[in-house]
């Protein structure tokens, strides 16, 4: 390990956990900076919607959030599959961090779509394709979880929740274009790479400023559960037991 | 690999043929499933029709996912199923003869009894036509993921419920595409694109399931 950085030289868990014990104060301070800034220019920049009102503003929390239950799912799944498939420790434990993340975030863009779908529908809940591949979304995170912590032997509940992962990853896709495929409630996707946006920039960037807010709320929080996962798996490990030693406010081994 | 295949399945089927009242509870637990409906929601000929595509085929998932937690538990429990993963055919084999077994052994009885259950809430024949072809392409798809999600849960504490958490939101487009094809008749339109759907699903768990569930029971019996 002399011959500095490689590319898996943060697979280690002990380089990761000091690596990320670095990272996750600037993780936070940026999470909370972006936040501040996006709901600052959400709530008094962004002007009121002609149609909604002031309801619409709730989509600067429920977009992003919509957004980051769907990608944690395949970066939950990726890792899994990784940890899976080259036997990587770490990798395995970041799958198992990022899962009630992932369901936070679902959980939260349902609620947060209630919460518009009442005053703007009408209804708090509806039967849409979109709303119901979101609520189908959470089931596969809840399973993933449960199976997870049903098993007690760490290698096997890491290999049959990445299998789980896995299958459930294949429906994600179906989960997205689901809107195209069955045409209801749901007003279709505003954003696009390919045509100009249809919503007013300060809208667009209060929105794009919440987004990566919940990026490095999710980077932060994840890293923050696998330091806890290394710790509890790493427990014999002579550098785990040295950290305890070491720490303040332990007895010491 | 057929000689294991088939003789698997035989096994299967004559277990089965020995212990018939267990093969019978499913479609029981079916029948009297589906029988609750009219008694909660109460007996106007027009609700009844209107969601008895939608009962059927929910009791004959719950039906599916209560019976596939057998296929692989006795096996484990005498020890035969490491013996099976331990011959040198692929244990993919193994699954798909598992799934097959369950299907012929539960899953059809279910589309056999669909069209009397049907009779129950006043279905057109034409619309018990549907409900019996979609089960028919349905029912295998919900054997081979409920095959998977044994095989993942095998040997846990908390087995049966676990199993149906896992595998239910995996089974939701057959329920939708299944139950649309009924409800597509019952409206006058034609189920070609339901069936074609389920059709779809069918082949792609085919291939994948007893691929997924090899893997799953080779984690699960390390």
């Amino acid at each position: 390990m002399t011959d500095g950085l490689r590319f898996f030289t943060f697979a280690a868990p002990s380089r990761f956990y000091a690596l990320t014990g670095l990272l996750t104060p600037w993780l936070w301070l940026l999470a909370i900076g972006l936040a501040a800034a996006g709901l600052w220019i959400g709530f008094f920049v962004a002007p009121t919607d002609a149609t909604q009102g002031d309801a619409y503003r709730i989509i600067f929390i429920h977009v992003p959030a919509a957004w980051m239950s769907m990608l944690l799912y395949l970066v939950m799944a990726f890792w899994a599959a990784v940890g899976w498939a080259f036997k990587a420790r770490l990798a395995s434990m970041l799958a198992r961090a990022i899962a009630p993340t992932g369901a936070m975030f679902t959980v939260l863009a349902l609620w947060s779509g209630a919460l518009w779908g009442r005053p703007t529908w009408g209804t708090w809940w509806v039967w849409d394709a979109r709303l119901t591949s979101e609520l189908i979304l959470l089931f596969l995170y809840l399973g993933y979880i449960a199976l997870a912590e049903a098993i007690d032997d760490t290698r096997r509940a890491d290999q049959a929740s990445a299998l789980l992962a896995v299958v459930g990853a294949i429906n994600v896709p179906i989960i997205y274009f689901s809107v195209r495929w069955w045409n209801t409630l749901h007003q279709g996707a505003t954003i696009s790479l390919t045509a100009a946006p249809k919503m007013a920039s300060t809208m667009l960037t209060a929105m794009l400023l919440m987004t990566f807010a919940c990026w490095a709320y999710a980077f932060a929080v994840a890293f923050t559960r696998t330091r806890a996962l290394i710790l509890e798996r790493e427990r014999d490990t002579a550098w785990v037991r040295e950290l305890a030693a070491t720490a303040p406010g332990t007895r010491g081994a | 690999m057929r000689a294991l295949f088939l003789a698997l399945l035989l096994r299967d089927l004559r277990l089965a043929a020995r212990r018939r009242l267990d093969a019978m509870l499913p479609l029981v637990f079916f029948v009297v499933a589906v029988s609750l409906f009219p008694l909660g929601v109460g007996p106007e000929t027009q609700t009844l029709r209107q969601i008895a595509p939608g009962v059927v085929w929910v009791c004959a998932l719950l039906a599916t996912m209560l019976s596939v937690q057998q296929v692989y538990a006795g096996d484990q429990a005498d020890g035969s199923l490491e013996q099976l993963l331990l011959a040198p055919q692929p244990a993919i084999v193994v699954a798909a003869a598992k799934s097959l077994a369950h299907w012929l052994v539960n899953g059809a009885p279910l589309v056999l009894a669909a069209p009397v259950v049907g009779l129950l809430f006043d279905l057109s024949p034409a619309a018990l036509g549907a409900l019996v072809i979609s089960l028919l392409l349905g029912t295998p798809v919900l054997s081979l993921l409920g095959g998977l999600g044994a095989a993942l849960t095998l040997g846990l504490r908390s087995a049966g419920m676990l199993l149906i958490l896992i595998v239910l939101p995996l089974t939701m487009p057959v329920l939708i595409f299944g139950a649309g094809a009924v409800v597509a008749v019952e409206a006058g339109q034609s189920p070609a694109g339901h069936y074609s759907l389920l059709g779809a699903l069918l082949i792609a768990t085919l291939i994948g399931a007893p691929l997924a569930t090899a893997a799953a029971l080779r984690i699960s019996t390390e």
